[in-house]
């Protein structure tokens, strides 16, 4: 794709806006991301969507960044990763600090303050909603490691407080090794 | 050095949040409640509430929220950068990867164990968060007069709500803000 002005304002105006629009995290963003990008802009064929979909869904932190990056690098190099970086981190920079700077005038607020005891409890329930759905499907799959993992996770972080960035690498390295070693004898442990 | 500080948990976060959703929120939690105390958890949660109702990723909405707090616009800015850079090094290099080989048997590994692991992290994060809810600061306790029962009834009733009829979780927290607000400030 030709890297003129035009087209860098059009990738920032579209990261922009999608970010600005997209409630709810990457899962969301990646269906709307594929409708602006394929359907909306042709810019890019389908199938790479899925791809970038694969390897942003791989890579830690946000998923939302991580295929705005992909889909950036793809069209127009590094300088377009970057716009397309700056169009998805702008909006929800600028509205979290806009709210963060009203938040301890908020906090004092009898009103508001009420308001906000009141979402802990509803925040909660859409915590727990995810969990329950996530958790249900590796109890449903029946496989005995993954189930042994959760609860073994689970113990280790909220009982005996082990630091979380070692229960991560831990179990990381456990699902790379079992994984490999599955591939050797045909077996499907994980 | 709060800038070293803030960009170093935020760079950790980056690095080790996977699975995208709510999987940064108990990494999150880790670097700003437990280990360098800038947030309390009812100021953590009231994040994590103000994350849902806005648009864009919980780990820069948090970024930004916590840097602010702690160092200004400059600190936002620091903690953003420290939060996405870890993505743009791990996703050029999976992107290589991935034109090389097609099939990452390994990251697919790494992937699969971790799976259980976050859902069992963001468990905890979630509880700490109802005890909170329906315990207040001072933690969990047998005693049951100490439960607020409007916290209990509208966790129940939100869940049910999701799990029944899937409704926007906007929806769920708006109706608890809301009512519960009007509980709260009755009482």
């Amino acid at each position: 794709m030709e890297k003129n002005l035009k087209n860098y304002s059009k990738l920032f105006k579209s990261t922009f806006l999608l970010s600005s629009f997209t409630f709810g995290g990457g899962y969301v963003m990646i269906p709307l991301m594929k409708k602006k990008f394929v359907d909306e802009l042709g810019w890019l064929e389908e199938e790479e969507t899925l791809n970038m979909t694969a390897i942003a869904q791989s890579s830690p932190g946000a998923m939302a960044v991580n295929a705005s990056i992909l889909v950036g690098w793809r069209l127009m190099g590094i300088p377009g990763a970057l716009v397309a970086i700056l169009g998805t981190v702008l909006p929800p920079l600028m509205i979290l600090s806009v709210i963060s700077m009203f938040y301890a005038a908020f906090q004092d607020n009898a009103i508001v303050s009420a308001a906000l005891k009141g979402m802990m409890a509803g925040v909660c329930a859409v915590i727990f909603d995810v969990v329950i759905t996530m958790g249900g499907k590796v109890i449903k799959a029946k496989k005995l490691l993954p189930i042994l993992i959760m609860s073994g996770a689970f113990l280790g972080y909220y009982l005996l407080h082990v630091n979380i960035v070692y229960i991560i690498l831990f179990c990381g390295t456990l699902g790379a090794l079992v994984s490999l070693h599955d591939k050797k004898t045909g077996k499907e442990h994980i | 050095m709060i800038y070293l500080q803030l960009f170093w948990s935020f760079f950790q976060i980056g690095l080790f949040s996977f699975g995208g959703g709510f999987a940064a929120m108990p990494l999150i939690q880790s670097q700003v409640v437990d280990i360098h105390g800038w947030l309390t958890l009812t100021e953590f949660t009231d994040l994590i509430t103000i994350s849902e109702m806005t648009p864009g990723p919980i780990a820069i909405n948090s970024a930004t929220f916590v840097g602010t707090q702690i160092a200004g616009l400059g600190g936002a800015l620091v903690s953003t950068f420290g939060c996405i850079l870890p993505s743009c090094i791990i996703v050029s290099l999976l992107a290589w990867l991935y034109e090389k080989y097609k099939e990452l048997v390994v990251i697919k590994g790494v992937l699969a164990g971790l799976r259980p692991t976050v859902i069992a992290l963001i468990f905890s994060a979630g509880l700490s968060i109802l005890v909170l809810s329906f315990w207040g600061a001072d933690g969990f306790s047998w005693d049951i007069s100490s439960i607020d029962y409007i916290a209990v009834f509208m966790f129940a009733a939100g869940l049910i709500l999701l799990r029944r009829f899937k409704p926007n979780p906007l929806f769920i927290m708006l109706g608890s803000g809301v009512f519960g607000g009007v509980c709260y400030l009755l009482c």
